[in-house]
């Protein structure tokens, strides 16, 4: 059986190396601020005893006061798993940072986030549509677009 | 005189017999050898997430059959199983065996159509891939009989089954699982030792098993490059712990690897269908749920392991009578993440069976 592991716990061990990252947790999920999504996501896929290693979906959902990026981890080593979320205020052009160079597993999920909802990835190495053409106007899974 | 000589770009598909499916694959060669590979999706796209934060819960469980369509009946599981974790809703006993016995015979046909195209991308024409389908219409037979319907099911649902199984159903299946490991024997002893296939396919298209671990490969193309997870094992949902099955893995991680796991696959599966058939048990098939269901507030992530792997269902809900997000993550469009890694420096033929032993599903990655 995967062990959820309890958010609180994990963000306490985030804030002893990234503090000021974590912006909310609970038993569910961390939310980590968007600054420092990769830094964080690189402590939980290094560190001995958490070795998040697969990232299992990475998606986004729009609240429209803001969006949300979700990320599913899981360590095969330790069969444990993790929801890290981060959240991007801006509406016009929302960035967050690519964690493609440590899971090669975002590589088309961004591409599919920036396409369908229109949040740029920062460091992604070929960020461009993946499901719509080229010249589509508007990302359709946002919450306003009808 | 030296010959002058420069790389050249090839599309192949959308329409293309190899890519199974509106697949394009935008290749640079060398000659005949392959430089790069660019996928190329989205020609099947329906918008099936937008659709469904538009309709019902249980409206939504026919677009589940148009994911996957060689396995609608593990899509429309993993679905209701995704919904009844975030509703709370228990299911009663039968419907939960019957819902094994249709994931684990799904897995079989859909297995079945896996190697059979394999062998047929190899060049083995349509002779293989008849007898699979000769195996497949078995099943199919069987999927009608339970619900009248031979591709998209929309058998399940939340809180159970819509129908009972007929009387004819369990002794057609049983005759089926009898014959069934006979008929694999059958068909490995004429394909696993021919020469030709073992050339073609050995130490082609190698995923090694960090870089499977990285790109969160799953199903049988990770477990080919030799890690042991299965989800059914791993992260077990509805009553897989109670059967007792193997899990099959490869070690080189090539494209006979994956074809020998998905043939192994098969074995397991008759397996548990040995087993869940004499512990069928009597009573209702679905719990009462009602039409309009309104899940609390929250979010949950639901996953099964589909026979071509990780088929996850993240749903948000709003207390409303349709989901607020409706996210499904397709294990073919993942595996495909690594096909470049596979192919750069082989020839064309080999990117062919490399991409046919991915074994990928156009309505799943395009969605």
């Amino acid at each position: 059986m995967t062990i959820a592991l309890n958010g609180e716990e994990v963000a306490k061990k985030i804030t002893e190396v990234v503090p000021g990252s974590v912006a909310a947790a609970d038993k569910m999920a961390v939310v980590v601020g968007s600054k420092s999504l990769y830094q964080v996501a690189e402590f939980l896929k290094s560190t001995s005893g958490l070795d998040f290693d697969y990232l299992n979906d990475l998606t986004a959902v729009d609240y429209l006061d803001y969006f949300e990026v979700v990320y599913h981890l899981t360590s095969l080593k330790h069969n444990h798993s993790l929801v890290l979320k981060t959240r991007c205020y801006e509406r016009e052009k929302p960035i967050v940072s690519s964690v493609v160079s440590l899971w090669r597993a975002a590589d088309f999920q961004e591409r599919e986030v920036y396409d369908l909802m229109g949040i740029t990835f920062e460091g992604h190495p070929n960020l461009k549509r993946l499901l719509l053409w080229e010249g589509f106007a508007g990302h359709p899974l946002r919450r306003d677009y009808l | 005189m030296a010959i002058r000589t420069e790389p050249f770009i090839l599309n192949m598909g959308p329409q293309h017999p190899s890519t199974h499916g509106v697949f394009r694959m935008r290749v640079t060669l060398d000659g005949e050898v392959v430089l790069d590979v660019e996928p190329v999706v989205g020609y099947l796209h329906r918008g099936i997430e937008k659709l469904a934060e538009g309709r019902t819960y249980t409206q939504n469980i026919p677009f589940t059959d148009r994911l996957d369509y060689l396995a609608s009946m593990t899509n429309n599981l993993a679905y209701v199983l995704a919904v009844e974790k975030l509703a709370g809703i228990e299911v009663p006993e039968r419907a939960e065996h019957l819902r094994i016995i249709m994931a684990e015979m799904m897995r079989i046909a859909s297995h079945l159509m896996a190697v059979g195209f394999f062998l047929n991308d190899l060049g083995a024409m349509m002779t293989p891939v008849l007898y699979m389908w000769r195996e497949r219409e078995k099943l199919l037979d069987l999927f009608e009989m339970v619900c009248g319907q031979r591709l998209t099911y929309n058998y399940m649902r939340v809180g159970g089954v819509s129908h009972d199984i007929p009387e004819e159903f369990l002794p057609a299946l049983r005759r089926f699982v009898a014959e069934m490991p006979g008929l694999i024997d059958e068909y490995d002893q004429f394909l696993a030792q021919n020469e030709i296939v073992l050339a073609r396919s050995k130490g082609v298209g190698v995923l090694p098993e960090d870089l499977a671990i990285n790109i969160a490969a799953s199903g049988p193309v990770l477990r080919a490059s030799g890690v042991q997870w299965d989800i059914r094992r791993g992260d077990p949902y509805s009553i897989y712990d109670r059967f007792d099955f193997d899990i099959p893995v490869g070690s080189a991680g090539d494209c006979y690897d994956r074809y020998w796991v998905r043939v192994q696959e098969m074995r397991q599966s008759v397996r548990i269908l040995e087993q869940a058939i004499p512990q069928l048990p009597q009573g209702e098939v679905c719990a009462k749920v009602p039409q309009l269901l309104r899940p609390p507030v929250g979010e949950v992530y639901g996953r099964i392991e589909a026979p071509k792997g990780e088929l996850g269902f993240y749903l948000v809900s709003d207390n409303s009578i349709a989901p607020y997000r409706f996210r499904i993550r397709p294990p073919t469009l993942i595996n495909l993440t690594a096909l470049r890694d596979m192919v750069i420096g082989w020839k064309v033929a080999d990117l062919i069976i490399t991409f046919g032993s991915i074994d990928v599903c156009l309505g799943e990655i395009d969605r």
